[in-house]
């Protein structure tokens, strides 16, 4: 069953990012690129990695409601009058579709306070409790996981804060271009259009 | 601290007396982290912080002349590359990269548990650095703003 929802996903998914590619009107590319976002967030909740597919959904959020505010300046879209009804119930039914996955995203999470899934050996959790302060010698095992065993994560952590500190700098640096430098952004963009 | 900057002289008093203990507050949280809750990323939000309320007591040309954006490109830098040499004295001294290749040491001192402490050194300077950085170039963008629009 679940290889073919995969499947079923990869196909949406790729017909997703064709018509972010295809289509001509920038908003109507941000919410297929959302489409696809939220096509990747089920599939990690099919393949047993929830706590990934909390996380995707909230970047993915995060990411829409950014580009959204940022196209809906750039393009005038008009809102066709009519038809409330109509909007109305798809709204209901993609909110119900959300939240039967969400359901099944509730029946992967372990019960609250069991602690059956710690006790099995072989588990990396039970090994972390048990083996962390002889390896490591660090008595807190948060830092110990952090900054041994998934020391890879934290390098990548690291890295998208440094990253992040260069968009800032380079978008909202003190010292724009002078005119003869380079092209200005308004020309620029509107000889993309052209 | 110039009296006609920042904000009331209540707040500036308040911030000299209480602001070296949030700064040495970060420094124990980076250095402890392995032995107490804490690391890397909350202590260098709490020396960050500290520099942020200097900002907003004292105003933005005190905060730079103690703290300036070329210092804190310089931190930002000097700290991530400390990170990766670390991570390649691992491979080189140990066996792969990232290799925690020092000793284990005896557990609850302050020098134990290998690299992990000097680890959550460069990443407080880092984070402290950055989020200094980014506060900074923020509040400083609508400072320029008027001279932009010409």
């Amino acid at each position: 069953m679940t290889p073919y929802i995969i499947a079923l996903l990869l196909v949406f998914m790729i017909i997703g990012a064709i018509i972010a590619l295809e289509i001509r009107d920038t908003l109507a590319a941000v919410v297929a690129l959302a489409a696809v976002g939220i096509g990747i967030s089920i599939a990690f909740l099919f393949m047993g990695a929830p706590d990934l597919a909390i996380t995707q959904v909230v970047v993915e959020v995060l990411v829409l409601l950014i580009l959204i505010r940022a196209t809906i300046s750039r393009d005038v879209t008009t809102i066709e009058a009519g038809r409330p009804q109509f909007v109305m119930t798809i709204s209901v039914c993609a909110l119900l579709i959300l939240l039967l996955f969400s359901l099944h995203m509730v029946e992967v999470l372990p019960t609250f306070g069991l602690q059956d899934h710690m006790v099995n050996i072989g588990n990396p959790s039970f090994h972390y409790l048990s083996e962390a302060l002889s390896e490591t010698g660090a008595a807190n095992i948060v830092t110990a996981i952090l900054l041994d065993y998934r020391v890879y994560d934290t390098l990548g952590e690291v890295t998208v804060l440094f990253v992040a500190l260069i968009g800032v700098w380079t978008v909202l640096r003190k010292k724009g271009r002078l005119r003869g430098e380079a092209v200005a952004f308004g020309q620029k963009e509107e000889d993309d259009e052209a | 601290m110039k009296p006609d900057q920042g904000m009331s002289l209540i707040v500036k008093t308040v911030t000299c007396w209480i602001n070296s203990f949030i700064f040495l507050f970060g420094i124990y949280v980076m250095l402890f982290g392995h032995i107490t809750p804490g690391g890397g990323f909350p202590g260098g939000v709490i020396i960050a912080c500290s520099f942020i309320l200097i900002t907003l007591a004292a105003g933005k040309e005190f905060a730079l002349k103690l703290f300036s954006l070329d210092d804190a490109s310089v931190v930002d830098s000097f700290s991530i590359f400390l990170f990766l040499f670390i991570g390649f004295l691992g491979l080189i001294l140990g066996n792969y990269f990232l290799q925690n290749f020092m000793a284990a040491g005896e557990p609850f001192r302050l020098p134990s548990a290998g690299t992990i402490v000097l680890n959550n050194v460069a990443i407080g300077l880092k984070v402290g650095a950055a989020i200094f950085a980014m506060f900074m170039y923020l509040s400083l963008f609508r400072l320029d703003e008027g001279e932009e629009t010409e």
